[in-house]
C-alpha cells in the first residue's frame, strides 16, 4: 500500500469516527450493510473506469450504459422470460461490445476518448428511454428469481453479496493491474504511448482491451444496480454515475493524464465517496447539498495531495542543501 | 597569452568571469573558472557533458548565482546576475531545444509579449508596424523566408534564425548558442555559421557551444575548453584544431577513429532489403536499399531528406505505400512496430525522451518492456527475471546508475541511450537501426556507442546508422548511402568516402 493510499485510508477512518461520534447510528449493522452494498455497486463501476483512465482515456458513457443495460436486463428476465443466466451473459456481452466499439473508434479511427464516450452518453440514454417509451422497466408483482436475488441483493454472514463481489473482482483486477504483463503495458501506455509503441507493444490492442474491461465491469454493475433498485426509469437511472467513478479514481490518486494510480486507491476513493453520501444523510445536511459536499471534499483532497507533493520536494532540497553545508564544514 | 595579433583585443571585455565557483549537493560544477568575452568576439565553448557548460550558462542567464567569484558585464561587477540583469545587459540565449510557438508566424514569435499595439482600449496588435519591425531583423540573419511564414513550415536552421532574430530584437550584445548545429545537416550548418559571422561583423559577441569540433574550428576566434568544472585551456585562433580540443576536453588523446581506415570487410549476405519502398513523406519516390549482415551502413542526407521516415517504415511504424520489404530474402510484411520487433528488426529512435525510453520507468522496466512475456510466468511479471536481464545489460554497456531500479529520467543522455540499446541487445537483433544515436551525448559515451555498433556488426547484425554528423558517418560506416529528397542519391564505398562526396550526393549532385 502506497503512502497516498494510506493517507486516504486514514482520512476515511477519521471521517468515519467523527460521523460515528456525532451520530452513533452510523455504526448500526443496517447502516453499514447498506453503505457497503453501495460501495460494492459503485466500486465495480469505478474499477472499470480506472482501467480506462490509466491509459490516459476517459469513459463518460458508463452512467447511460448502466441505464440501458439495466433496462434491457430487467426487460429480458421480467418481460421476455429469458433464463436469468442467459440474460446475464447477454448483458455482459453487450457491455463488452460497447467497450470494443469505443476502443475501436479511439484507437483505430483516432477519435478522442472524451468525444466518443460523450456521444455514447447521449446515445445510450436516448436508446434506453426510447426502448421503454419513456416508461419504467420493473418486475411484475410476485415475480422473483431467488438465486439471482441472493447473488446480487442478498447477504452472506450479514455482508452484502455485492460487496463480496467487489472484493473478489478487486483482488483479480489488482493482480491484472499490478502484476501482469498487460498491467505493465497499461502503465507504459499511460506514461508515454509513443515510447510504448516504439518498444514493440501493440498499443491499440491494449487500449481497446482497457475499454472492453470497462464495458464488462460496467455491464456487471448495471445488473447489480438493476437488481438493487428493481425498477428503472431510464430518464434518470444511473445519471452522473460516470462522474462518481471518475471522482473515485481521482480521489484514489489517478491522474487523468494516465499512467498513475493504484487499484487500492480507486477502491478507497469509492469508500470515501459513499461515506460522504452517508454523512450527508446522517448529519441532517440537506440532501440538496449532496453534490456540493462531494465536490468540495474532492477538491480539498486533490489540493492537499498536490501541496503535500510540493512541500515534500522542497523539504528534500533543503535537506540536501543542509547536508552539503554540513559536509563542507566537516572538511 | 598573446592577443596582439587581433584587432579586437584593444577593446575592454563585454563580459568577464573571475574565479567563479558553483557547487551543487555532492558536486563541484564550476571551480575557479575565469573567462573573458570581447565585443565582436566568437568564443567556442567546448567540453564533455557534465564539464560545467550548463552551469556556466545558468550563471550567465541569471538562473543561478555563483557561490564565489564575480561576473562583470559591460564594466559592472556582480556577485551574481539576476534574470533581469542578464536580459537588461543584452545577453541572449538560443537553446538547443528551440522555444518557438510552431502555430504562430515568424513575426509573432520574434515579438511575442512585446507586440506593438494600436491605440485604443482593445490592445489590438499593430500588424503593419510589427512587420516593419521584423523585416530588418530577418535581413540581418540572412533569412530567406518572410515574416508571416508559420514557424511549423520552417526548417530547423530557419527556426534557429528566428531565435537569433529574436535575440537581436532585444538588442543583444552577446548571443549564446547552445548546440545550435547538433540537429542540422551540413548545408544548413553553413548558413548558421554565416549568421554567426554576420553577428561578429556587427560587433556582437557570440558564445558558440558545440560538440561538433570542426564547426568550432571554422568559426571561433578563441576556444575555451572546460573539463570537470575547471578551465582546461584556452586556444587562440591559430592554435585551434580538432585534436588539441579533444586533448584538452578529455585530458588525453583519443584513438577515436581507430580501425576506421581498416581495409574494407567482405560484405555479408543481404539482411534487410527495400524494393521500391515509398514512405508517406515522399510517396512519389521509391527507395531501393540493401543492408548487409555484418556491416554498418551509414545513412546520410539533409534533415528532411526522408531518412527517419524510411527508418519508420523499416520498423513498421509507418507502412510503405508501395514496393516490398525483404528480410533475409523472404518477403517481410510489417503492420506495426510489434511485427518488426518479432522479426528482430530494432530501432533506436531519434528522439530518445519521446520515443526511446519511458522516463518514469526504471532501467529494468525499460529494458524488459519489448520482451516482457519472456520475463513473465503465466502472464505475471517476474521482477527477478527482469532484474537479472537488466543487470546483465548494465554491466555489458557500462550504464552508470546506482541500480537497475533507478528511474531512467534521472540518468544522463548517454546513459539513457545505453538503456535504449540495452533493451534491444537483450533480445536477438538481426537488423539494428540507429537514428542519430550520439546526438547530445558526450565524447566518451560516443566512443562507447561506436564500439557497440562495431561489435554488433562483427557479430553478424546488419547495422543501419542515420547520422547528420559528417565525422561520424565517415568515421564509423562501412558504406554510406546518401538520401536526397526522399530517394537514395548514391552509395559510397569506403574508398570513395569524403565530406565533399557525401555533401554533393546530399544536395542531389553526383560526386566527382
Amino acid at each position: 500500500m502506497s503512502k497516498k493510499d494510506l493517507g486516504l485510508l486514514i482520512l476515511i477512518l477519521v471521517v468515519g469516527t467523527i460521523v460515528a461520534i456525532i451520530n452513533p447510528r452510523f455504526l448500526l449493522p443496517i447502516n453499514l450493510a447498506n453503505t457497503s452494498n453501495l460501495i460494492g455497486l459503485f466500486g465495480i463501476l469505478s474499477i472499470g473506469q480506472a482501467f480506462v483512465i490509466i491509459t490516459g482515456g476517459i469513459e463518460l458513457s458508463v452512467g447511460s450504459v448502466v441505464a440501458l443495460l439495466g433496462t434491457l436486463f430487467i426487460d429480458f428476465i421480467a418481460v421476455r422470460d429469458l433464463d436469468w443466466p442467459l440474460a446475464f451473459v447477454l448483458i455482459i456481452a453487450l457491455g463488452a461490445i460497447i467497450g470494443l466499439v469505443h476502443g475501436w473508434l479511439i484507437t483505430r479511427l483516432k477519435l478522442q476518448p472524451f468525444v466518443v464516450t460523450l456521444c455514447g452518453l447521449l446515445i445510450y440514454r436516448g436508446v434506453a428511454r426510447f426502448y421503454t417509451a419513456d416508461g419504467t422497466a420493473g418486475f411484475a408483482f410476485g415475480q422473483n428469481f431467488p438465486e439471482l436475488e441472493f447473488l446480487t441483493a442478498g447477504r452472506s454472514w450479514g455482508v452484502p453479496n455485492s460487496f463480496i463481489a467487489l472484493v473478489v473482482i478487486a483482488i483479480v483486477m489488482w493482480v491484472v493491474l499490478h502484476r501482469s504483463v498487460f498491467g505493465r503495458y497499461l502503465y507504459a501506455i499511460g506514461k508515454n504511448e509513443e515510447a510504448a509503441k516504439y518498444s514493440g507493444i501493440r498499443t491499440g490492442r491494449v487500449v481497446m482491451a482497457a475499454y472492453v474491461i470497462c464495458g464488462v465491469l460496467t455491464a456487471l454493475s448495471a445488473i447489480y444496480f438493476a437488481m438493487y433498485t428493481r425498477s428503472i426509469s431510464p430518464a434518470s437511472h444511473g445519471q452522473f454515475y460516470e462522474l462518481y467513478a471518475i471522482a473515485a479514481a481521482v480521489l484514489g490518486g489517478f491522474s487523468l493524464r494516465g499512467g498513475e494510480g493504484s487499484l487500492i486507491g480507486v477502491i478507497l476513493g469509492t469508500v470515501l465517496l459513499q461515506e460522504l453520501q452517508n454523512l450527508v444523510n446522517l448529519l441532517g445536511i440537506p440532501s440538496s447539498l449532496n453534490f456540493a459536499v462531494m465536490g468540495g471534499v474532492i477538491l480539498i483532497g486533490v489540493l492537499v495531495d498536490q501541496q503535500w507533493g510540493v512541500f515534500r520536494a522542497r523539504r528534500l532540497m533543503v535537506d540536501a542543501a543542509r547536508k552539503n553545508v554540513a559536509g563542507a564544514a566537516a572538511e | 597569452m598573446n592577443y596582439s595579433d587581433t584587432s579586437i583585443t584593444a577593446s575592454t571585455p563585454f563580459l568577464s568571469l573571475e574565479n567563479v565557483r558553483k557547487t551543487y549537493p555532492g558536486v563541484v560544477a564550476l571551480d575557479g573558472f575565469s573567462m573573458e568575452v570581447r565585443p565582436g568576439e566568437v568564443i567556442g565553448l567546448v567540453g564533455e557533458n557534465g564539464a560545467g557548460k550548463s552551469t556556466l550558462m545558468k550563471i550567465l542567464g541569471g538562473v543561478t548565482t555563483p557561490d564565489t567569484g564575480t561576473v562583470t558585464v559591460d564594466g559592472i561587477a556582480h556577485d551574481g546576475l539576476t534574470v533581469e540583469a542578464s536580459l537588461g545587459s543584452g545577453i541572449a540565449f538560443v537553446h538547443q531545444e528551440l522555444n518557438l510557438f510552431e502555430n504562430l508566424d515568424v513575426a509573432a514569435n520574434i515579438f511575442f509579449g512585446r507586440e506593438p499595439l494600436r491605440a485604443g482600449p482593445l490592445k489590438l496588435v499593430d500588424r503593419a508596424r510589427l512587420r516593419t519591425m521584423v523585416a530588418p531583423l530577418l535581413k540581418r540573419v540572412g533569412a530567406n523566408f518572410s515574416a508571416d511564414t508559420p514557424v511549423a513550415a520552417l526548417s530547423l536552421a530557419q527556426q534557429q534564425m528566428v531565435e537569433i532574430a529574436k535575440a537581436l530584437s532585444i538588442k543583444a550584445r552577446l548571443v549564446i548558442l547552445d548546440e545550435p548545429t547538433s540537429s542540422l545537416p551540413l548545408a544548413e550548418t553553413d548558413k548558421l555559421l554565416d549568421v554567426i559571422k554576420a553577428l561578429k561583423a556587427d560587433g556582437i559577441s557570440v558564445i558558440f557551444i558545440s560538440h561538433r569540433l570542426h564547426e568550432v574550428e571554422r568559426v571561433a576566434d578563441r576556444v575555451v575548453v572546460l573539463r570537470d568544472g575547471m578551465l582546461a585551456g584556452t586556444l587562440q585562433k591559430s592554435a585551434i584544431n580538432h585534436d588539441q580540443m579533444v586533448k584538452l576536453m578529455i585530458g588525453r588523446m583519443l584513438k577515436e577513429r581507430e580501425k576506421a581506415s581498416e581495409a574494407a570487410r567482405a560484405p555479408g549476405a543481404i539482411a534487410l532489403s527495400a524494393k521500391a519502398v515509398r514512405t508517406p513523406a515522399y510517396p512519389g519516390r521509391p527507395v531501393d536499399l540493401d543492408v548487409r549482415r555484418g556491416e554498418i551502413l551509414g545513412l546520410a542526407g539533409l534533415v528532411g531528406s526522408g531518412r527517419t521516415e524510411l527508418a519508420r517504415v523499416f520498423f513498421g511504424i509507418d507502412s510503405s505505400l508501395g514496393g516490398a520489404l525483404e528480410l533475409g530474402g523472404k518477403p517481410l510484411v510489417l503492420g506495426s512496430a510489434a511485427d518488426a520487433v518479432a522479426q528482430g528488426i530494432f530501432l533506436v529512435p531519434e528522439d530518445r525522451k519521446l520515443t526511446g525510453i519511458l522516463l518514469d520507468l526504471s532501467i529494468a522496466q525499460n529494458i524488459s518492456l519489448p520482451n516482457l512475456p519472456a520475463h513473465a510466468r503465466r502472464s505475471l511479471v517476474s521482477a527477478s527475471a527482469e532484474t537479472a536481464t537488466a543487470e546483465k545489460q548494465k554491466t555489458n554497456l557500462g550504464i552508470r546508475a546506482p541500480s537497475v531500479q533507478t528511474r531512467t529520467g534521472t540518468l544522463s543522455g548517454g546513459n539513457q541511450q545505453k538503456v535504449v540499446l540495452g533493451k534491444w541487445l537483450a533480445m536477438n537483433p538481426k537488423v539494428m537501426i540507429l537514428d542519430e544515436p550520439t546526438r547530445g551525448i558526450d565524447i566518451g559515451a560516443k566512443a562507447e556507442i561506436y564500439g557497440l555498433m562495431r561489435a554488433l556488426a562483427d557479430a553478424g547484425v546488419a547495422v543501419l546508422m542515420i547520422s547528420s554528423d559528417m565525422e561520424e558517418v565517415i568515421g564509423v560506416s562501412d558504406r554510406i548511402a546518401v538520401m536526397h529528397e526522399g530517394q537514395i542519391s548514391g552509395i559510397l564505398d569506403k574508398d570513395q568516402f569524403s565530406q565533399e562526396n557525401v555533401l554533393l550526393l546530399a544536395v542531389g549532385k553526383q560526386p566527382q
